[in-house]
């Protein structure tokens, strides 16, 4: 296992630890959650707020669907040689009232997964660099 | 007080990977629409272009760049972009010119040419960009499909077996379409020997891109009655609505959906929505209908669609398949120009080419891929940043 320190692919979209959380926004008026962060303008029509704190999103929810990239995709991505295919999961939050998409944890494919499915968000690589590791938001069986 | 224009005239360039410019595709599917509208191209007042974001200024500046082609005659010129929603939303630009008076006859063309590969996002780190993000992530476009015909599955029991179906069919009718890019007739066997791609979509079960182009001469129903063609098939409704507040299916390219918690906000879906005003626009109803062209970007998006227009309760559509329904001589054939799967999608030309076929099929002109008797035809087509349309043309 590499000694590189973990830090997040894309800065502010999450917590670190073991229990992770998305972080986004709520409307401070009217109560909509977005995700990624929007702190501007409310996209509710019937709200026009501009004040929004910012939250940690439900780290568990139950799956909406779910697929997999045989291909390897396009840059930015940065794919491992060769490459080897991963799970994607649409996973639908509860308390938000919205789906989230992001990989599903390594290991795991299509044939383990099935719509309404508990899951939940960890860490784990999305590549590698020079100088550290960069780690995002995945979805996993729940107490898997 | 009617709503309605006449349809004079349809033209298409043939789809496929030719390699030319824009512009030679869109003139020569105006003068298709020309000739079989009879109406010289000096009595164009209004030309409405679809864009296309692919080809430098002269595809943002569209409607001029065909008038300029085709001879400054000093007709009105509009462009229109809205994905692949685009045509629609030129040609209703175009109704709204003559249903005001201001034009009795136009043109609206739209034309594409397709770069080879992927359409990857700009370079760097922006994170502001949610395509960016989702390309970092590793969700290319084939993902949003995957997830949509995997949830059909799972919700309705849909099978691959279903989805390569949509395919051979769409292939076996699209085989007689000199128009399409595609005309070879593929079996089950050949979808399920494709390569899987985002699962459960294989290769032959996700549409290409192309080289195409399309117009449409229409016309006010005086203009037409005045030059002898007042049987016309008329647009009875276009559609461009946007989706409604909290749209609640993930859509590319975004990350995540809407969210849905804040009172009275009710998840909304998009597809389903945009139907019901052509519909009540038209004043008519699914049960009307005798043909759809719709917006099979893949396989079973097509099933998708054939539930969002009302054709069939939500998760029968796949019943309908299997039952040969949505075959031509079935009771309500499904894209019998042999679709996405057998065109290839070029975007700005895409719902024009939706409104050429019915056009053809409600004059009884088809040939072999002739739907016997119809009399009202709907399209139906979505693409990105809330961009959608759904048309429909009656006689």
């Amino acid at each position: 296992m590499s000694q590189k320190p973990q830090v997040p692919a894309i800065e502010g979209w999450h917590t670190m630890g073991a229990q992770p959380h998305l972080i986004g926004t709520q409307c401070e008026r009217c109560g909509t959650y977005f995700f990624p962060k929007q702190s501007d303008y409310c996209r509710n029509p019937q709200c026009d707020s501009t004040d929004f704190r910012e939250v940690e999103l439900s780290r568990t929810g139950q799956i909406w669907s779910y697929t997999n990239a045989c291909y390897k995709p396009p840059a930015p991505y940065v794919a491992p040689e060769p490459f080897v295919p991963f799970t994607i999961a649409a996973v639908q939050l509860e308390k938000e009232q919205m789906v989230v998409l992001g990989q599903v944890i390594e290991g795991v494919t299509v044939e383990d997964l099935k719509v309404g499915m508990p899951m939940e968000l960890v860490l784990e690589a999305l590549h590698e660099t020079d100088d550290d590791i960069k780690v995002t938001w995945k979805w996993q069986p729940l107490g898997q | 007080m009617s709503n309605e224009i006449a349809i004079l005239g349809v033209g298409m360039h043939p789809w496929g990977k030719w390699g030319h410019n824009f512009v030679q595709y869109g003139v020569a599917a105006a003068r298709e629409a020309l000739a079989d509208a009879g109406v010289p191209w000096q009595d164009i007042s209004f030309v409405s272009g679809g864009a296309t974001i692919r080809c430098g200024y002269p595809g943002y500046v569209a409607g001029a760049t065909f008038a300029q082609a085709l001879g400054w005659q000093g007709a009105e010129v509009n462009t229109s972009y809205a994905a692949c929603a685009s045509g629609s939303q030129a040609l209703a630009a175009a109704r709204n010119k003559i249903l005001s008076g201001e034009s009795d006859v136009a043109l609206v063309v739209g034309a594409d040419t397709t770069p080879k590969g992927f359409l990857a996002p700009a370079g760097g780190y922006r994170p502001d960009d949610p395509d960016w993000v989702r390309f970092y992530l590793g969700i290319t476009n084939p993902t949003y499909f995957a997830l949509y015909a995997r949830r059909r599955m799972d919700l309705y029991g849909d099978t691959l077996e279903d989805f390569a179906a949509v395919k051979v069919k769409n292939s076996r009718v699209g085989s007689k379409n000199p128009r399409a890019r595609y005309r070879k007739c593929f079996s089950a066997e050949d979808v399920a020997a494709s390569a899987m791609v985002a699962d459960p979509l294989r290769l032959m079960d996700i549409c290409a891109t192309s080289d195409g182009g399309a117009a449409l001469i229409v016309s006010s129903l005086e203009y037409a009655r005045k030059i002898g063609k007042a049987n016309a098939p008329r647009v009875a409704a276009i559609s461009t609505v946007t989706p409604t507040f909290a749209s609640s299916v993930v859509e590319m390219p975004d990350i995540a959906t809407d969210s849905a918690a804040a009172a009275g906000v009710e998840a909304q879906a998009y597809r389903a929505s945009l139907p019901v005003k052509a519909y009540e626009e038209a004043g008519l109803g699914p049960s009307d209908v005798d043909l759809a062209e719709v917006y099979d970007l893949s396989t079973a998006l097509e099933l998708d669609w054939i539930e969002d227009l009302q054709l069939a309760p939500r998760g029968e559509a796949a019943a309908l398949l299997r039952a040969g329904d949505t075959t031509l001589g079935g009771k309500i054939p499904v894209n019998v120009s042999g679709g996405l799967a057998c065109f290839g999608e070029a975007v700005p030309a895409q719902a024009l080419a939706q409104v050429c076929e019915l056009t053809w099929q409600l004059r009884g002109q088809a040939g072999d891929r002739q739907v016997a008797g119809a009399r009202v035809g709907i399209t139906a087509n979505q693409g990105l940043f809330g961009h959608g349309s759904s048309v429909i043309v009656k006689c």
